[in-house]
């Protein structure tokens, strides 16, 4: 049995130390928003925050994230900046399918907490790791420039 | 899934498994007590009965289980009221959940800050045809949506003026309420439902329907997706997502060659995987394909991890079968060798021999495109348990009622003891038309005495075990005058076919795939031969967004870039004069009895609409405007799913043979446009799938089995390779009278020649063999 710190809350899992943390996410604490798309750290669909890095679940063995602070989609709208990237996203429109938008919120929230104001060059370095076979790219872009623009986080 | 069935209500314990079903029935039961539903078990009045008697031949008519126009099947009044919209068709990206609700509330001059939808389970009776592919979600459901809005219009305002006992003639709907202008009084719709719902669904003919001048939302775009708030906070439910307490989960090592068989299995060591409960081998099913599943060895566990990790520890001998020598390589040059000795002559106009024995100039090629995986990015995964004898299915499917029918027939159960609830779906571009996952899971499920078991497909699973899209070659020759004219053409298309799939020995391509682009040429050619030579197929064949029309328009729009070349034209006006005069050209006329499923007289191929696509594109990419070394532009036209489609796309080559594409120009004549904002959404997605598959989509074959595992070796268009701009013209219609075209796909098949003669443009490199991949190369 270990423990994990999940969304600032402790949560006892009782699995194989090696299991990736994708899984227990999903099939153990019902936390279905963190998605698998490859298992092999290719697609960016199962991206979390862990101690404030995007990080892919699918690889991470549970064991690895003992102790750790990880935050998932479904509380990256406590997060000032992971909010305001989940209104530019409605705002523009971004999803078709939205598979893959967990996991491309999730890497453009850790984008924008590093670097306020990323060039494109920034941005394809940030979110070239998460793929979306519905081709929604121009509108994250889109969407990673207008919370940029928000003057709150310029300063 | 939907908004009744929050995450909290998935995780019910098995014990208490009915919660979900109990809430379903909630929802019914509460709005019977004031809404429209109150008559949704009844049989409806002007439903599939009165279909049937109707011309089954063209658009939804000649759809299974046709359409359904029944306000009482799909809208329920609450009394605090809440407007429950019921959808369909699948969602998958395009936005049908947002769309056709939307046609629905703006006939009833609902608030849609107060409209709910709900997702209809499997139920084609019910609610006409779900197959949601070939671009007609709207196309055909966008008269019979109105028509359901209005009805209930009409319903509340009779009920208004009843209550006031007014003329209805003096009181109008207006945003979720009544109103009676003359003495200013007003009734919600929450208010009025009860009394409405009793009332008769007004017959067809009596149906007003708005003037398109007082739409509110069609045409408008301004509507946020309906499930866009889940989305992003990642509560939305996908087929993948299905989870009960005490669930159980798996995955199949299936035949890795189509056609093999077990020969024997140990799973000892599986077994011993932490987890790991059950090792059940799953019966095969010998060909054609259909829609069954492969079979193979399931392991079942407590959780998806253990189960892939129990599959892994699986030893397995299988026969491979008739296909076990299916090598990619060696299939194309089979196909080159077939195309160049005729085939099948499926339209001959003119005389062709003497028109090319007579022309000035000679020009032949052949191009190459390759088998492609849809590859959603949610691979296909499904939910089964069984209950007293009842099915229940969660899935992500693009068929909810061949799931039914097909996990029916499989379990040997009536078809009404199966219920497939439709998830939301992550992407599907034709993978999930085709349930043979839902009929693993209620396979399973059975085997587990009825426990819930979720399917879960790896992407190692999704690519080797698609429906592929063909593989094909296509040769062309045309005969250019003296004066650069084209004066004969010759097309050879050789492609297995997605018949292979439902007789093992079909190996010509069936009117549907012929009639993407390959016969219905609208060209203004004087001779032409059209052949189709035989192809086997060796693996399953299926459909892939767009599917026959992405080689056929590849082949066409890159040779007529060649023979503008050839002629020393400039290519926009030489694709013009080939297009010719703007006319009217009934499909039946070029040998296309399919027409996508339109009417011909409805649907005439109009070539001055291919013409406005094509020189809006051109004008607005400033065609023709200077540009430095390595960068080019390039153009096609295709017309598909009976909407008009050109695109320029602008690339730029470096030195070492780098390629970018700074920005693509797409101009579309789709006919009225319903909700403007996700047709353009749905446009760029195609602009940059089409790039994908140009650049990098390659599924290969090697030994029978598919060579690519995952996306590193299947690799999609990322971020930083995806075009940078992405500009969407739609042609403005203003008619709402006019037949809608298609959305969804038409979009793909333009963009690979339009790219490659682009590529062509800025390096004098022709690409005739796709993917593109490394041909650019230099260092
Ligand atoms: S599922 Fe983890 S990167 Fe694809
Ligand atoms: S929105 Fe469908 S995969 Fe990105």
């Amino acid at each position: 049995m270990i423990t994990l710190n999940i969304n600032n809350a402790p949560y006892q899992i009782d699995l194989p130390t090696d299991t990736p943390l994708l899984w227990a996410l999903r099939d153990h604490l019902g936390l279905s928003g963190t998605k698998f798309g490859c298992g092999m750290s290719l697609c960016g669909a199962c991206t979390v925050h862990i101690d404030g890095e995007p990080t892919r679940a699918c690889v991470t063995p549970i064991s690895t994230a003992i102790g750790k602070k990880i935050v998932t989609i479904e509380a990256i709208d406590q997060d000032a900046i992971g909010k305001k990237v989940q209104d530019a996203w409605l705002n523009i429109g971004v999803p078709q399918c939205g598979y893959c938008q967990s996991g491309q919120i999730m890497s453009a929230t850790a984008l924008l907490k590093h670097n306020a104001n990323p060039s494109d060059a920034d941005i394809d370095k940030a979110m070239s790791g998460n793929i979306c076979r519905c081709g929604t790219y121009p509108r994250i872009r889109a969407a990673i420039k207008q919370v940029a623009a928000l003057k709150e986080i310029k300063s | 899934m939907n908004k009744s069935m929050e995450p909290s209500e998935l995780n019910a314990d098995e014990d208490n498994l009915s919660i979900i079903n109990i809430s379903r029935r909630g929802f019914l039961k509460d709005l019977a007590l004031s809404g429209f539903v109150l008559a949704a078990g009844f049989p409806s009045l002007l439903s599939a009965d009165e279909t049937a008697t109707a011309d089954k031949k063209y658009g939804a008519d000649g759809m299974p289980h046709g359409w359904v126009d029944n306000p009482l099947v799909f809208v329920a009044i609450a009394e605090d009221g809440t407007v429950t919209i019921i959808c369909h068709r699948s969602e998958m990206g395009q936005g049908v959940r947002t769309s056709l609700p939307m046609v629905v509330a703006d006939e009833l001059e609902a608030n849609w800050l107060h409209v709910r939808v709900e997702q209809a389970p499997g139920d084609e009776v019910r609610f006409g045809n779900q197959d949601t592919d070939g671009s007609r979600s709207m196309r055909h459901h966008f008269m019979p949506m109105r028509r359901i809005g209005a009805a209930a219009r009409q319903m509340l305002e009779e009920a208004a003026a009843t209550q006031w006992q007014v003329p209805v003639e003096e009181v109008h709907a207006e945003l979720h309420r009544v109103l009676h202008t003359a003495t200013g009084r007003s009734l919600g719709y929450g208010e009025l439902a009860k009394a409405a719902a009793k009332l008769p669904v007004p017959a067809r003919e009596s149906v007003r329907l708005k003037n398109p001048a007082d739409f509110r939302y069609i045409g408008k775009g301004q509507l946020k997706i309906y499930d866009g708030r889940d989305i992003v906070r990642g509560l939305g439910q996908y087929g993948i997502d299905t989870r009960f307490k005490n669930m159980l989960y798996a995955v199949v090592a299936r035949p890795p060659v189509f056609g093999g068989k077990l020969v024997s299995y140990d799973a000892q060591a599986a077994l011993k995987v932490p987890g790991v409960i059950k090792v059940i081998e799953l019966p095969g099913s010998p060909p054609p394909a259909e829609f069954n599943p492969l079979g193979g060895i399931a392991v079942i566990a407590t959780n998806t991890w253990a189960a892939i990790q129990g599959r892994k520890a699986l030893t397995i001998e299988w026969d491979k079968g008739r296909h076990g020598a299916y090598d990619s390589v060696v299939y194309k040059t089979e196909l080159e060798a077939a195309a160049r000795k005729p085939g099948k002559v499926l339209r001959n106009d003119g005389d062709v021999d003497a028109a090319f024995a007579s022309a000035a100039k000679h020009v032949q090629a052949e191009y190459y495109a390759p088998h492609l995986a849809q590859a959603p990015m949610e691979p296909p995964a499904a939910t089964a348990r069984i209950v007293k004898g009842h099915c229940e299915i969660w899935a992500c499917t693009q068929a909810p009622q061949l799931s039914r029918d097909q996990v029916a027939k499989w379990l040997k159960l009536p078809a009404d003891k199966v219920t497939v609830h439709v998830t939301l779906l992550g992407g599907g571009f034709g993978r999930k038309s085709k349930p043979d996952y839902v009929v693993e899971a209620a396979l399973l499920s059975q085997a587990m005495h009825g426990k819930p078991v979720k399917v879960t497909w790896t992407r190692e699973d999704d690519l080797h075990h698609s429906y592929f899209h063909t593989v094909s070659v296509e040769r062309l020759e045309a005969g250019l005058d003296a004066q650069g004219k084209t004066v004969a053409w010759q097309h050879r298309t050789v492609a297995p076919t997605i018949s292979s799939t439902f007789g093992p020995d079909s190996k010509h391509q069936m009117p549907v795939e012929l009639g993407m682009g390959v016969i219905n040429n609208p060209f203004a050619i004087a001779n032409v031969r059209i052949e189709n030579p035989e192809a086997e197929a060796h693996t399953r064949i299926g459909w892939f967004r767009s599917v026959s029309n992405i080689p056929h328009a590849f082949a066409i729009q890159s040779f007529i870039n060649e023979l503008a070349v050839a002629a020393g034209r400039d290519h926009k006006d030489f694709l013009l004069e080939l297009i010719g005069p703007a006319r009217r050209i009934d499909p039946r006329s070029l040998g296309d009895e399919w027409n996508h499923g339109e009417s011909p007289e409805l649907y005439p191929i109009d070539t001055g609409r291919l013409r406005r696509v094509t020189e809006t594109v051109a004008q607005k990419a400033g065609w023709g405007r200077k540009l430095t070394k390595g960068q080019g532009l390039g153009i096609a036209a295709h017309y598909s799913f009976v909407t008009y489609v050109a695109v320029v796309v602008e690339v730029a080559v470096n030195d070492s043979g780098v390629l970018s594409i700074p920005r693509i120009d797409i101009a579309v004549d789709c006919g009225p446009q319903i909700n403007p904002e996700r047709i353009r959404s749905q446009l760029e997605g195609a602009c940059i799938m089409g790039v994908s598959l140009a650049t990098l989509g390659e599924i290969s074959f090697k030994n029978g089995a598919v060579e690519q595992d995952n996306f590193h070796h299947y690799q999609l268009t990322r971020m930083d390779d995806a075009p940078r701009e992405i500009r969407v013209h739609l042609l403005p219609t203003t008619e709402f009278d006019t037949p809608l075209g298609g959305v969804g796909e038409p979009g793909v098949p333009p963009i690979a020649p339009a790219l490659c003669n682009a590529i062509f443009a800025a390096t004098g490199q022709r690409i005739r063999q796709l993917p593109i991949r490394d041909q650019l190369r230099k260092d």
